[in-house]
């Protein structure tokens, strides 16, 4: 791989192998976010096991499975993949704490014009729990 | 194996130049200003270099102007034009003011209000003559019309006839599009302009040259020293700019044959070092300085002269003056090969801007349903150069103002890359490129939310997302 990058290996990495790209079919939730105009667009599914046990809360369930979709530059591609590893196996609320500067930190660090991109994979979480939730 | 498509952002220096460059980094090394020996070699360098580049746009050796690039040469002729109208420092500003040659500031000086003088350009400027345009509108210094380009990515000459008004003093279209390769009518331009302006020398005589006789005094005084409405003064000359820097290489660059008034040229376009780059100006153009100091190069450019990089500049510009025409058909020939492989064997790729109307070494693709930047990435990692885009806006997140101008379709700007070829392309280069964009065009589909029919259909039918 070289050197001479825009991104660091980690991000490249991500960028060329793609953990958890593609659909989930009948997904628990989906978040879509972004537009061509900021020239990225992500789509996120997730898998989401039910909680039958009484007193249980709802943000108690946990995430078995997490895909995604993306158009747009290396770093949403990356940022959108790691945000998958990064929630799978958590239960809703610890994956709402997911920050997207812990994307970027998993990451290894983006480029400053590229941050928008870890932000916009949080933004795709939640939007998809938030369809989950109703 | 690795190939570089990118020569539409920078070119190798090109050995000739280099050689040429060379004597006058350490033993040649004099400042042309000054007078011994050291400083009369230098200066004879860039007399010599001058006459050279006189000879290749068929003009004066002190109309050109050297400058460090083509950026600064779009700005002097811009800023320069404008801010020299009318002002007696400008060069090339008669002494005796006359009536041909009515400027859009003169009123100013006299404290008349008025509008300010009027600039016609293109939407699908380099940011070096738009950002120009539009300093000068926020200053007040300028009106400015911007032309759309067609679809084909042309700026058709009728639409400039329409826009020029009694007040237009510049039109400044580039001569071949930095992003898509499209080739401006520039000839036909110049020709409208140079006639616009014979008609507007009788106007302007017929209308004001009676006054002159009446009260014996020069002939600018008597419209100007009372206040008139802008439809009774008289007509402006039209100065015609071209950025020619993606055109040097391979157009017609006679600056008679084009008609035009100013030029820019790029060095390291054409085989030289960054940094430096030239501007031709017609005699008699009012054009003042924007960078103040010592007198170099007519007190046009201040600034120690960058004796071997004009070397390098003058010496890249003959090469081309002798290559020209046999080199240039054969990058045609691997162009059309390009697109034809390009767009008929990957589906959803359409080429941006004319196929015909298109300097030999400029193509841009239109890649549906993804990203331009992944693409550059993607191929870049397989050893393949390109860009999207212009390399001057890649550091930018705005979509290209070069695709939304022709098309106003932001997937379109998006998902747009551009491929530059040189005289040191190969067939077998373009054969490895086709290869590998085929390649990561399918991977990145699959990681695009875009393009699966049986989704959309799906999603249209749930009126979800």
């Amino acid at each position: 791989m070289s050197i001479d990058s825009l991104y660091n290996k980690k991000v490249m990495d991500y960028f060329v192998h793609p953990r958890n790209m593609g659909e989930i079919k009948n997904p628990s939730g989906v978040g879509r976010v972004g537009n061509p105009v900021c020239g990225d667009v992500m789509e996120l599914y997730i898998k989401i096991k039910s909680q039958k046990a009484k007193g249980k809360n709802k943000e108690d369930a946990i995430i078995t499975d997490a895909k995604f979709k993306t158009f747009g530059c290396g770093a949403a591609i990356a940022s959108s993949s790691m945000m998958t590893e990064m929630i799978k196996g958590k239960t809703v609320k610890e994956a709402l704490k997911v920050s997207n500067l812990a994307v970027s930190e998993a990451l290894g660090g983006l480029p400053p014009i590229k941050r928008h991109c870890s932000i916009l994979a949080k933004e795709a979480l939640e939007k998809a729990l938030a369809s989950w939730k109703k | 194996m690795r190939v570089y498509l990118d020569y539409a952002a920078t070119t190798p220096v090109k050995k000739e130049v280099l050689e040429a460059m060379l004597p006058f980094f350490s033993d040649d090394f004099g400042n042309p200003s000054s007078i011994h020996a050291w400083g009369q070699r230098a200066r004879k360098a860039i007399d010599e270099s001058r006459a050279k580049i006189a000879k290749f746009l068929n003009c004066q050796s002190d109309e050109i102007i050297f400058t460090g690039g083509g950026s600064e040469a779009d700005n002097l002729a811009i800023n320069g034009l404008v801010m020299g109208l009318g002002s007696p420092l400008a060069l090339g500003h008669p002494s005796q003011p006359s009536l041909e040659l009515r400027s859009g500031h003169r009123h100013f000086a006299r404290g008349i209000p008025s509008t300010p003088p009027h600039v016609i350009t293109s939407q699908f400027e380099h940011h070096a003559v738009l950002k120009t345009c539009q300093d000068l509108e926020k200053k007040g210094l300028a009106k400015v019309t911007y032309i759309r380009p067609n679809k084909e990515g042309i700026i058709e000459v009728e639409k400039i006839k329409k826009a020029i008004r009694p007040n237009t003093v510049l039109i400044s279209i580039m001569y071949v599009n930095n992003e898509i390769g499209t080739i401006q009518p520039i000839r036909e331009i110049g020709k409208l302009i140079e006639k616009e302006n014979r008609n507007r020398l009788k106007e302007n005589r017929n209308q004001y040259g009676k006054q002159k006789l009446e009260n014996g005094k020069t002939n600018l005084q008597s419209p100007i020293s009372k206040p008139i409405s802008n439809f009774q003064q008289p007509l402006s000359h039209i100065y015609f700019h071209t950025d020619a820097v993606q055109a040097t290489e391979y157009l017609p660059m006679n600056v008679d044959y084009l008609h035009i008034d100013m030029l820019t040229i790029a060095g390291h376009k054409i085989g030289t070092p960054k940094g430096v780059g030239l501007l031709y100006i017609r005699k008699g153009t009012p054009i003042r300085t924007i960078i103040h100091g010592g007198e170099q190069e007519k007190g046009l450019r201040a600034g120690t002269e960058n004796v071997p990089y004009i070397v390098g500049l003058a010496q890249a510009i003959d090469l081309i003056g002798r290559q020209k025409t046999e080199d240039g058909a054969r990058v045609i020939n691997l162009r059309d090969y390009f697109i034809e492989r390009v767009t008929k064997e990957i589906p959803e790729v359409y080429l941006n801007g004319s196929k015909t109307l298109r300097a030999p070494h400029i193509i841009n693709f239109y890649f549906k349903n993804i990203e331009g930047e992944s693409i550059v990435l993607g191929l870049d990692l397989e050893g393949v150069a390109c860009s999207t885009g212009s390399a001057c806006t890649s550091q930018a997140l705005e979509p290209s103002h070069v695709i939304m101008s022709i098309f106003n379709d932001h997937f379109r700007a998006a998902g747009s890359v551009r491929f530059s070829l040189s005289k040191l392309t190969t067939k077998a280069e373009l054969d490895f490129a086709i290869k590998k964009i085929k390649e990561i065009v399918t991977r990145l589909r699959e990681i695009s939310p875009y393009g699966s029919k049986k989704k959309e259909k799906r999603e249209k039918k749930e009126g979800k997302l």
